[in-house]
């Protein structure tokens, strides 16, 4: 019926989407963490107001604190609170932007990406290593504040931290998603978040040491939070840059199994790992939806 | 795996695509627990037509889209897009598919163009086509001078475009329109018209639309009413409207009780006066009038009234097609399947 048709200005051209295995499925990952630092970009407030919270931590509570908590080893109760309001800083923003893909769900944009030709894992993939990208910015930006906790601007910490703050990041986003992909309201997500974070946030020996005098079961729990692991890792990191002296005495002990100190490698390890099975779920759960 | 495969099937499809319909349907079924939503529908929509698909509000009709869109897998049956199976290559029916849902599916918080370039990405279009696609689609939804705005600033009627040029980004042959007019002022949906006229002619492209506006259906080449899960009626437009009624030649004379003996008693035709004047039934209104004034009658006014699509559809569902109301169907399920 369009051969009678009037000079058509467009060829009656063959469906523009060619299948491309593997390589497609990587541009569709590549894209869907495009948007998220395209619109990360665009909300300039949000990415001043998310440095906010590690700045209440570090300078409020941090300073406080300061005056009851009995410094030994030469460090500052700050240079021991930095690694942690680190993470915890990344964390929030890391979950908090994994779940906007609740708010794509309620803003349509999901169908979007549900309908198009990629395998959904794709489309989860590219979220988390999106959110955790803005993580890492974020990260980096409270990085740049070390100094005020008495700790050195050395390359090698600097790049060590970006690297651990990318991780821990990674892993939570994997949480975030896990539960954005099954609550599907906005109402329900925000408050199930906060009550998820905060219990985590606490128990991850961000705000104390968890080799001093605390009761066994806060160690336990505290000890079966993964993200212990990645505070601890990023706490031994940079106290290992501190000039001879300020070793931290008890307020850094590291993580101890019935005696047996945790290495470094191992928390990394235990971090990417919980990060990486997260994932998994995500994808899973993902690829069941409508 | 999927490379090898995909590849031999596009080669089928597009072998297809010169004989076989866009859409073909055959004993489709779909269950929600105790609520059958579809229960046995065959259909099929030959390449290129504009095809309407009508139905009140929990027929069935979001559910058979769903179907053919890949979003939800049948019960029983099976259906086929651009000759490719919706459960066996969902992939390649993705491909071959346009979509513009009644809901917006756009990301406000970003840029025409980068909405669009989004697209292209997540559907692997090949790079090198993608500029001059983009100022091709860009242009024939006259977006072209608002492509570096967000969407946030745009009028109800240019998002809705911006989503049509989307859902014609990667040249679907099939463009599934889902109430696309909805909420729109009659000018936007006039222009919206248009541009959808010049691409099925330019794209040569099949276009599935729902629509509860009376004035779309009319544009369609065929329409299937769906009622219960069930298509209670399928033809053109004129068909449909010559199945359930007669033309009815509304006639004012200056005496209109002796007029309407003169028309009962001349012509073979049902007749009944009222306050309006003399009403005429007939299968032919426009030829009707001539012999009106073969009979010698002082006529002051006649209208032809057709049946209208509102007729055809309240005559096969009971309902008007411009309010249809959800039926009393129970809540729960229903609510959670139409999301």
């Amino acid at each position: 019926m369009t051969a009678t048709s009037p000079v058509p200005e467009l060829q009656v051209a063959p469906v523009l989407a060619p299948s491309q295995g593997v390589w497609h499925e990587v541009r569709a990952i590549k894209v869907v963490w495009k948007r998220d630092l395209i619109r990360f970009r665009n909300e300039r407030a949000r990415i001043f107001s998310s440095l906010m919270q590690p700045l209440l931590f570090l300078f409020v509570l941090g300073k406080g604190l300061a005056a009851v908590v009995p410094t030994t080893g030469g460090t500052d109760y700050s240079t021991f609170l930095f690694p942690g309001v680190l993470i915890t800083g990344v964390m929030f923003t890391a979950v908090f932007s994994a779940i906007s893909i609740v708010w794509d769900r309620e803003f349509g944009f999901l169908r979007e990406m549900l309908v198009a030709p990629v395998r959904r894992s794709s489309i989860v993939i590219g979220k988390c290593l999106g959110s955790a990208t803005i993580a890492t910015f974020q990260g980096i930006m409270i990085l740049t504040l070390a100094g005020l906790a008495h700790i050195p601007y050395h390359p090698m910490l600097l790049a060590g931290g970006v690297v651990l703050t990318f991780l821990v990041a990674f892993t939570v986003t994997a949480f975030g998603l896990v539960l954005a992909v099954r609550v599907q309201s906005v109402q329900t997500v925000m408050p199930v978040m906060q009550l998820l974070l905060t219990p985590l946030m606490f128990l991850s020996g961000s705000l104390f040491p968890i080799g001093g005098n605390i009761p066994v079961w806060l160690a336990i729990v505290t000890k079966l939070n993964p993200l212990s692991y990645g505070v601890d890792a990023t706490r031994t990191l940079f106290f290992s840059f501190l000039p001879p002296g300020a070793t931290g005495g008890a307020l850094v002990g590291g993580i101890t199994w019935f005696g047996w100190l945790v290495p470094v490698w191992l928390s990394v390890a235990i971090v990417l790992v919980t990060g990486l099975v997260l994932l998994t779920v995500a994808c899973f759960l993902f690829s069941k939806t409508e | 795996m999927i490379g090898m495969s995909v590849h031999t099937l596009e080669d089928a499809g597009t072998e297809l695509s010169a004989g076989t319909p866009a859409i073909r349907i055959r004993g489709l079924e779909k269950r929600y627990g105790a609520l059958q939503a579809v229960r046995g529908i065959d259909l099929e929509v030959p390449s290129g037509e504009l095809f309407g698909f009508l139905g009140p509000n929990g027929a069935g009709k979001s559910t058979t889209i769903k179907i053919l869109c890949t979003l939800v897998r049948p019960t029983a049956g099976t259906a086929a897009v651009a000759g490719f199976d919706v459960v066996k290559q969902r992939t390649e029916v993705r491909r071959h598919i346009g979509l513009v849902f009644q809901e917006p599916t756009l990301d406000e918080y970003l840029t025409a163009e980068q909405n669009l370039r989004f697209h292209a990405e997540i559907y692997g279009m090949s790079r090198t086509l993608i500029p001059e696609r983009l100022d091709a689609v860009l242009d024939i939804v006259g977006l072209t001078d608002r492509r570096n705005d967000r969407v946030a600033t745009f009028s109800g009627g240019m998002k809705r475009r911006l989503e049509i040029g989307r859902g014609l980004l990667h040249s679907p042959r099939v463009l599934f329109l889902d109430e696309p007019t909805i909420g729109l002022d009659p000018q936007s949906r006039v222009t919206l018209w248009k541009y959808v006229d010049q691409l099925r002619v330019q794209e040569s492209i099949t276009v599935f639309l729902t629509t509860h506006y009376m004035d779309e259906a009319e544009r369609c080449d065929r329409i299937a009413i769906i009622d219960q899960g069930e298509i209670v009626v399928l033809g053109t437009p004129a068909g449909l409207k010559a199945s359930v009624g007669q033309d009815r030649v509304r006639v004012r004379t200056g005496d209109d009780a002796a007029a309407g003996e003169i028309i009962a008693g001349g012509l073979d035709a049902k007749v009944i006066v009222t306050d309006l004047g003399v009403d005429v039934f007939t299968d032919d209104g426009e030829g009707f009038v001539p012999r009106l004034f073969e009979l010698g009658l002082t006529v002051q006014s006649v209208t032809v009234t057709k049946p209208t699509l509102d007729d055809v559809f309240l005559a096969y569902t009971g309902n008007r097609i411009d309010d249809a109301p959800a039926r009393s169907l129970p809540p729960g399920p229903w609510s959670r399947m139409r999301r």
